[in-house]
């Protein structure tokens, strides 16, 4: 298992660029804009996220053979919220702070669109180590927006990467600051993370003009 | 009875699901080409909201909540002596909620199927999608961390919270609509400028800031810093992330 196919590198990078579940699939977004504003609650996100997908994909796989068809939503709804209790909880024990800031948007993983959408539209027809690259994949896709998002909104806005204030310091007006530059405190507000996705799919479509909608 | 007119205008205007904390976001870009379907979706999720939200809050008050089982063996007005009071069973949240919420969706379903057969098959897979759309467990889930205190102000809440994502989403329809003979370009076209409408119509949204707190809070975003501006939603005061709120 060490070098993997190519169609099952394919699984992983095409939710990279050309498969984004944010930007090309339409999924996740309420998670994306909500808790962008900085970049390290992103990068937890993107981490619970890939945990939950990654292994929820991995035992739907599994279990496939034997859901009667008609109460898989609540199956699957039952094996995320319970992925999501366990990332709470490990949250909740060794990221207090951070888990206050994330407050409901954990839980909300659970109605991820992304997670059920790759529960039906893959994990219910393959065997679970495709599953689980297909899985890994979405959720870097996602991940890969979060971050680019939350770097963004945190470096514009209040001039800090991660909490280390980079660009020099606001108050006593060192670095960028001495020559006048003002954080743009609107970045971590909840409309710019809209704009930033657009203006991200914007740029994406402009690169790849095969994803462009017809009117 | 203020404090019902109040969460009622909060929820529509400040605390709009959709433009301040983005729930809902997947079926309100995806239903949101026609004003018709928009409009069927939105009532149906006012319907589930107004339903779950008040469930939710007699699972969380009876069952959830720390020391909440003291009913089970009498103790209903002293839970301090109930053999029950050291239970917290707030981490099963997320599944007893999810849960009511499927039964509820399910069961809408099939009352629209009765009733509206054209709306059910204009509405098609986002019926049931229902069931996963944020804002439906978001509804409940800050109706928990908010700690609504009665089933009457938690079905005031479902109700208003339904009634700002209704609104959300029929605006962004209707927008939509019109758009579809302007000269957008390509690349923006369809998803990219859906998500600069909405946000200019968040920024919009956020006028309503000062509406209820007379502009007297200095409010703080959800990460805990403070805006130069004074326009952001009231309620981050709950949220005990920072010192340096002044809560009521």
């Amino acid at each position: 298992m060490g070098l993997l196919s190519k169609k099952d590198t394919r699984l992983i990078l095409d939710p990279l660029a050309d498969d984004n579940p944010i930007t090309i699939q339409v999924l996740g977004i309420c998670s994306a804009l909500a808790i962008t504003a900085q970049l390290k609650p992103s990068i937890v996100m993107a981490v619970s996220v890939i945990f939950v997908l990654g292994l929820g994909n991995v035992v739907i796989s599994l279990m496939r053979n034997i859901i009667p068809s008609k109460i898989r939503i609540i199956v699957q709804l039952i094996v995320v919220a319970t992925l999501v209790i366990i990332v709470d909880q490990v949250l909740k024990a060794f990221a207090y702070e951070l888990s206050k800031e994330l407050s409901v948007f954990i839980g909300l993983i659970i109605t991820n669109c992304i997670i059920m959408g790759r529960f039906e539209a893959f994990a219910l027809g393959n065997g679970p180590w495709k599953s689980f690259l297909d899985g890994v994949g979405n959720a870097l896709g996602y991940g890969v927006i979060l971050i680019i998002v939350g770097f963004f909104r945190e470096l514009l806005g209040s001039g800090t990467l991660f909490g280390f204030k980079v660009l020099g310091d606001s108050v006593e007006k060192t670095g960028l600051y001495a020559i006048g530059y003002e954080n743009n405190g609107f970045m971590v507000l909840p409309p710019m993370a809209l704009i930033v996705v657009g203006i991200i799919i914007w740029v994406q479509r402009s690169r790849n003009s095969a994803l462009i909608e017809e009117n | 009875m203020l404090e019902h007119i109040e969460l009622f205008f909060k929820s529509i205007f400040v605390d709009n699901m959709v433009f301040a904390y983005f729930l809902g976001m997947c079926s309100y870009l995806a239903v949101s080409k026609k004003v018709s379907t928009a409009v069927g979706l939105g009532a149906a999720v006012i319907f589930v909201l107004t339903v779950t939200v008040p469930l939710n809050w007699f699972l969380d008050q009876y069952i959830l909540q720390p020391g909440a089982l003291a009913w089970l063996d009498g103790n209903r007005e002293t839970p301090e002596l109930s053999a029950y009071a050291d239970y917290d069973l707030s981490f099963l949240s997320f599944i007893l909620f999810i849960a009511t919420i499927a039964t509820m969706v399910q069961l809408v379903e099939i009352i629209v199927e009765k009733f509206s057969p054209s709306l059910y098959n204009s509405l098609g897979i986002f019926l049931p999608l229902i069931a996963v759309n944020c804002a439906i467990l978001g509804g409940s889930l800050f109706m928990q961390s908010r700690e609504i205190e009665t089933a009457a102000l938690a079905l005031n809440y479902g109700f208003s919270s339904g009634i700002g994502w209704f609104l959300a989403i029929v605006a962004i329809a209707a927008i939509r609509e019109k758009i579809r003979y302007s000269n957008v370009p390509p690349p923006l076209r369809g998803l990219g400028i859906t998500f600069i409408i909405t946000g200019l119509m968040a920024i919009g949204f956020m006028s309503f800031g000062g509406m209820l707190t007379g502009g007297e809070d200095a409010p703080t975003t959800p990460q805990g810093q403070s805006t130069q501006t004074n326009t952001l939603p009231a309620i981050e005061n709950e949220i005990e992330t920072t010192p340096l709120v002044v809560s009521e």
